[in-house]
């Protein structure tokens, strides 16, 4: 039972892995750049969670929708002034771009909510459902986020497949300049692909804050690094690999700390990483691309 | 071969052919020009393009033709000159507003979206004329049902101008190399062009492929009744399809005529043979 206790948090922790990473890898696939400034959004969603609950007293589910629409549009700011004007300049200086706009965002945290750590009100209350005479106990915030994870999961699949906006995403994302020979608005698309990302990065902040309750600037950072790694592990650009990336990279922390040590969980995790890595360079459901020559 | 089309002068100092001269052209270039990193790629480009003709450019490597249909879709912004669509200025547009305002085209390299399914690649190309918003979209309002299945629908129907629409659901890139060529020339029409630019549509086809090729465009060309340039390297395709030729050689016209008048062109004979030496 212990076992299954484990499993069912490690799925939940990689679910919260699983919504972040699905914000690297859809901005990955559009403009090829790794946004090392998303783990920050999911610090300022949770920020705003946190005040639009604790000094507005509003209704923690209507909060989330708040912080969704204003993590949206901070993500189409970010990308409008900060990477929009280097689209035609060589990655590296987006990526150092994307690390600058990253501790912009923690530092502006650090500003305006001070570091003093932040104890994060759970968006459900922090009771649990029992089962098997007590010896299987999912806490409410565990089972919400398994479940906001399918429903997301479900949800962007049906998107990028059927709607219009969603088919846009995948032709920019193969060859940008054909598609707006085609008549995409290409400029337009990779905003949205931001403000989804960065919406869905805002729900990723309150479920991770009600479970791990400590809200501070630097609070993204590290599950931002671990999703970013997920989203590598199971092949960046994928959204299916998403999903299986972070739902792995979950189960694998969870038991390294419970099975092997806490202090090496991390430690596990990354050298599973390069194990799969090695294996498979291009991650789990990630293709690999031949350059002709 | 094709009945000969008699061409007419016009009031602009051009000529077109006799069926188009009651109406306006539907491309004029003016003094075109691009100056790409300090060489003059094409310079002085005059063409103007009647309402259904069909227009050949070619040329040898490096002429400058697939330049002029950056030209024409703005993957460059000429550096002097006009272009006049449908008697518009489009100057300052980009190229989504081109395609927008009827310019269409294929490329010399297939560039289709390799990962989406062949309907969805002409579906793709409809996004101008799908009007639903993502709230529709997300509750799956009437609206969004109606428009993506009138899409859908449409898409068929010109996938089976080709006999392609039982290929609708593999992905574009598993298509045999023909196929995606035909499935390009799909997509751009789905942008309803009333110019459609071919680069290089036989490259890399078989004659028993060129001639389904050529009647495929005579097919759409007699179905949408629009204009088409094509730059083209096959002779037998360019002299059999095209009313109208332009030859290009280093960046400038040196010739413009009809078949006839181009195989018979010295000036023509010399930019693919080079001079005779003199004696």
């Amino acid at each position: 039972m212990t076992f299954l206790n484990f499993f069912i948090s490690g799925i939940s922790l990689g679910s919260i892995y699983a919504i972040i990473a699905l914000g690297y890898t859809m901005v990955y696939g559009i403009s090829k750049m790794l946004n090392f400034a998303h783990g920050d959004v999911i610090m300022v969603g949770a920020y705003i969670c946190f005040y639009a609950v604790v000094r507005y007293g509003l209704n923690p589910f209507l909060a989330v929708a708040v912080a969704m629409v204003l993590c949206s549009v901070l993500g189409i700011i970010v990308e409008g002034l900060a990477y929009k004007p280097l689209r035609q300049a060589p990655s590296l200086a987006v990526l150092i771009t994307a690390i600058g706009m990253s501790y912009f965002l923690q530092n502006t945290a650090l500003l305006l909510w001070s570091s003093n750590p932040k104890v994060f009100p759970s968006v459900v209350g922090r009771g649990a459902f029992h089962m098997f005479n007590g010896n299987l106990s999912v806490s409410h915030i565990t089972a919400l986020t398994i479940i906001v994870c399918l429903v997301i999961m479900v949800a962007l699949s049906l998107f990028v497949s059927k709607t219009k906006m969603g088919k846009a995403m995948r032709a920019c994302s193969e060859d940008k300049g054909a598609a707006q020979l085609m008549g995409i608005n290409v400029n337009a698309t990779i905003s949205m692909t931001f403000a989804i990302g960065s919406g869905l990065a805002a729900i990723a902040g309150a479920l991770l804050c009600s479970a791990y309750p400590t809200l501070m600037p630097t609070t993204g950072s590290l599950p931002g690094i671990k999703a970013f790694t997920a989203a590598v592990f199971g092949g960046i650009g994928s959204i299916p690999g998403a999903f299986l990336g972070g739902l792995m990279l979950g189960v694998i922390e969870i038991f390294a700390k419970a099975y092997i040590s806490s202090q090496l969980s991390d430690a596990v995790v990354f050298g599973v990483l390069i194990v799969v890595l090695l294996v498979k360079p291009a991650g789990l459901l990630g293709k690999m691309t031949q350059e002709k020559v | 071969m094709r009945s000969k089309t008699k061409y007419v002068p016009v009031p602009s100092k051009s000529i077109l052919p006799e069926r188009d001269a009651g109406r306006a052209p539907v491309l004029e270039c003016i003094k075109l020009g691009i100056t790409l990193g300090g060489i003059k790629a094409v310079e002085d480009f005059n063409l103007t393009v009647g309402r259904t003709e069909i227009v050949g450019l070619i040329g040898p490597n490096g002429a400058g033709k697939t330049t002029v249909f950056n030209l024409l879709t703005k993957v460059y912004q000429p550096t002097t000159g006009t272009i006049l669509l449908n008697g518009q200025d489009t100057h300052g547009m980009d190229t989504r507003q081109v395609n927008k305002a009827g310019i269409a085209r294929t490329f010399q390299n297939i560039r289709l979206f390799r990962n989406l399914s062949v309907i969805d690649n002409v579906k793709t190309a409809m996004n101008n004329e799908m009007n639903y918003n993502m709230v529709s979209a997300i509750l799956r309002l009437p609206n969004y049902r109606r428009e993506e299945v009138a899409a859908h629908r449409r898409a068929l129907k010109l996938l089976s101008i080709f006999d392609m629409q039982s290929m609708a659901d593999a992905p574009a890139g598993s298509l045999p190399y023909g196929a995606q060529r035909r499935l390009e020339i799909v997509r751009a029409l789905a942008t309803n062009p009333s110019l459609l630019l071919l680069d290089e549509p036989a490259a890399g086809m078989n004659p028993s492929e060129t001639a389904d090729l050529m009647d495929n465009i005579r097919k759409v060309h007699e179905m949408f009744q629009i204009a088409i340039i094509l730059i083209e390297h096959d002779m037998s395709l360019v002299m059999n399809i095209c009313e109208g030729i332009c030859v290009l050689n280093f960046g400038h016209i040196i010739a413009k005529g009809t078949p006839d008048e181009i195989q018979n062109n010295p000036a023509v004979i010399e930019a693919y043979l080079g001079r005779k030496k003199e004696a």
